[in-house]
């Protein structure tokens, strides 16, 4: 069980020696594995054995009665060029991604900045931008954003658009709207990065003469580029699985033409209402990659503006 | 902002601040009015929802509210409501139990494969939960499960939300080690000190942990969506879709009287542990 050690009692009665024995550095790992056994059972069944069996059946024919039938590399085919629908889910989730994820992360940044310096009231801001984060992702604010956005709504009242609810060209953009407004969840991150950095640097740079452009541009940028990198990272993988707001502002059906079908309710329709869980399988295996690729690609490009203060002088 | 030149005056950085103010306080109305115009409208007799530009209701229509407790579809909402804190409740007790089983050993066992392992559970953060979903939904229908609580429960007593393991291993590393090999020098095993020592210090990560687990599966709609189609086992969640086929106005104030009461529990939540919520999410990065 365990290596030689010199200090280790010969015996096994190692409860009679007073002497307080060292400890082998590896220990019994016996106890370890009791500690980790539901989260192996869980990766086993529920997370590695699925991903196995979601790559076997988006080869297959499978409408959860019959048994999968193969069908090699047919519904992958049928998804990149017989299926308007399915590349019409892929631009709205990228629109939606590329609207979403850069006003929402501008205005937790902007927000932050407002609130970083402030002396009275910032716990009370910080909180009260931050509650639509966690009211935001139930159905019932997304049953008040569709009547608000709708026909006759607030926005209708105010603009005199219309209702954008029930316009192609503009219902996406009250999904989207609904994911800017939950701005406060990557804002409380960004002012937890702000009130780290030293307020030193700001007394240099103003003493270079620096002026507050110029000291957010060379102080806080890229000694805040971490946080908003991970912001970015995390808002950017969120965003890609979008689904209760587009379900409830696309009245279930990603409507109005389809203007609302994002990825995700279009694999919910494919698996669980048409029934071709092979082909809702090969829809999950592209997205799966597709996240995987653009997390590599923010990686990868974050090396060249992703300033870690531990690497030093750059 | 602190570098004013203007000679004799004082007065820039007072009004800078006051206009920081302002503006902080402009946009919060506009940010409350949803939550504003979703308590107004389930207090709005039926012909003032969608003709009448007010905000505020002509006189408090209460009986949207006496409409919302009958409930949905013939099932009461004492049994929609008692139906979605059966899931919360269990889905906190799976998680605080197995993500903090796994914690520790990832933050303080010696094991083989630890590194890797702990990658692993690192990426399954990354994971987009429709990569697993269909299998596990054919796994639990072959197990007969499906219409039943276990889907939406039992996974989380397997620590499969990576988040809140990660959560607590950085909470755990945090802690001193002296006081466990104090402990284990007294004769302490690994159980007795992780549930003496290290689950007791433990705790604002637990507690966090049990708070945002709560307030997502409370709000969570898709895994709902998917596992319950029997109306009796709705949650409140459920009860509301219903209404997002539905284009009838007349329904609106009970309808939005029901999201009220759906939000109630989160509103709540927020305001008994906002502090703890807010530093929590900054601490650890989790999103709301």
């Amino acid at each position: 069980m365990t290596t030689t050690d010199i200090s280790a009692p010969a015996a096994g009665k190692a409860r009679a020696t007073p002497v307080p024995k060292r400890r082998p550095r590896r220990e019994a790992q016996g106890p370890a594995w009791v500690f980790l056994s539901p989260w192996v059972l869980g990766a086993l069944v529920l997370t590695l054995l699925p991903m196995a069996v979601s790559l076997y059946l988006s080869f297959t024919d499978y409408d959860l009665f019959n048994p999968p039938r193969w069908v090699g590399l047919r519904n992958y085919v049928q998804m990149f060029t017989e299926d308007p629908r399915y590349w019409r889910s892929v631009v709205t989730t990228l629109t939606y991604v590329v609207i979403a994820v850069p006003l929402q992360l501008a205005l937790a940044l902007g927000v932050a900045l407002a609130l970083k310096s402030m002396k009275r009231g910032k716990g009370f801001y910080r909180s009260a931008f931050y509650a639509p984060s966690l009211l935001g992702a139930s159905m019932s604010i997304a049953l008040v954003w569709r009547a608000i956005f709708n026909d006759g709504g607030t926005v209708d009242n105010l603009l005199g658009t219309g209702g954008w609810v029930n316009k192609p060209g503009w219902a996406l953009l009250a999904v989207a709207l609904l994911t800017v407004w939950q701005f406060g969840a990557p804002m409380v991150i960004f002012l937890a990065g702000l009130q780290q950095i030293p307020g030193e640097l700001y007394e240099a740079a103003a003493v270079d003469g620096a002026g507050t452009w110029r000291q957010f541009l060379s102080v806080t940028v890229p000694m805040l580029s971490p946080v908003l990198f991970f912001n970015l990272v995390l808002q950017t993988i969120q965003a890609f699985q979008v689904f209760t707001p587009a379900f409830a502002i696309g009245a279930g059906k990603g409507g109005p033409a389809d203007s609302t079908l994002v990825y995700t309710l279009y694999l919910y329709d494919r698996g669980f209402v048409a029934s071709h869980m092979g082909y809702a399988s090969a829809m999950a295996w592209v997205l799966l990659i597709v996240i995987g690729a653009v997390t590599a690609v923010l990686f990868r490009t974050s090396r060249s503006w992703v300033f870690y203060a531990s690497e030093g002088d750059r | 902002m602190t570098t004013t030149t203007t000679p004799g005056v004082r007065k820039p950085v007072a009004r800078g601040r006051i206009a920081l103010h302002v503006g902080c306080l402009a946009a919060l109305l506009v940010m409350l009015y949803p939550l504003a115009w979703l308590l107004a409208t389930s207090l709005k007799p039926a012909e003032e929802v969608i003709a009448s530009l007010n905000l505020l209701p002509s006189h408090l229509e209460w009986s949207n509210y006496k409409t919302a407790l009958d409930g949905v579809n013939d099932v009461s909402i004492w049994r929609l409501l008692s139906n979605s804190l059966l899931i919360a409740g269990g889905a906190v007790l799976g998680n605080v139990i197995s993500c903090s089983l796994a914690a520790y050993a990832f933050a303080r066992l010696r094991f083989r494969f630890r590194g890797p392992l702990f990658a692993f559970m690192i990426a399954t953060i990354m994971l987009p939960h429709h990569a697993v979903l269909i299998p596990q939904y054919i796994i639990f229908n072959q197990l007969g499960l499906v219409n039943t609580y276990w889907p939406l429960v039992l996974p989380k007593f397997l620590a499969t939300e990576a988040f809140f393991v990660f959560l607590i291993v950085q909470f755990m590393r945090g802690l001193p080690r002296e006081l466990e090999e104090a402990a284990r020098i007294d004769g302490c095993g690994p159980f007795r000190s992780f549930f003496k020592i290290v689950l007791p210090l433990t705790r604002p990560a637990l507690i966090t942990t049990a708070i945002f687990t709560f307030i997502w599966t409370w709000n969570d709609f898709f895994t709902q969506l998917i596992y319950l189609f029997d109306p009796d086992k709705f949650t409140l969640t459920l009860a509301l879709r219903s209404f997002v086929d539905a284009s009838s106005t007349s329904a609106f104030g009970p309808m939005f009287a029901l999201s009220v009461i759906a939000l109630l529990p989160i509103v709540l939540f927020f305001l008994a542990f906002q502090r703890l919520l807010v530093e929590g999410m900054a601490s650890s990065g989790l999103k709301g």
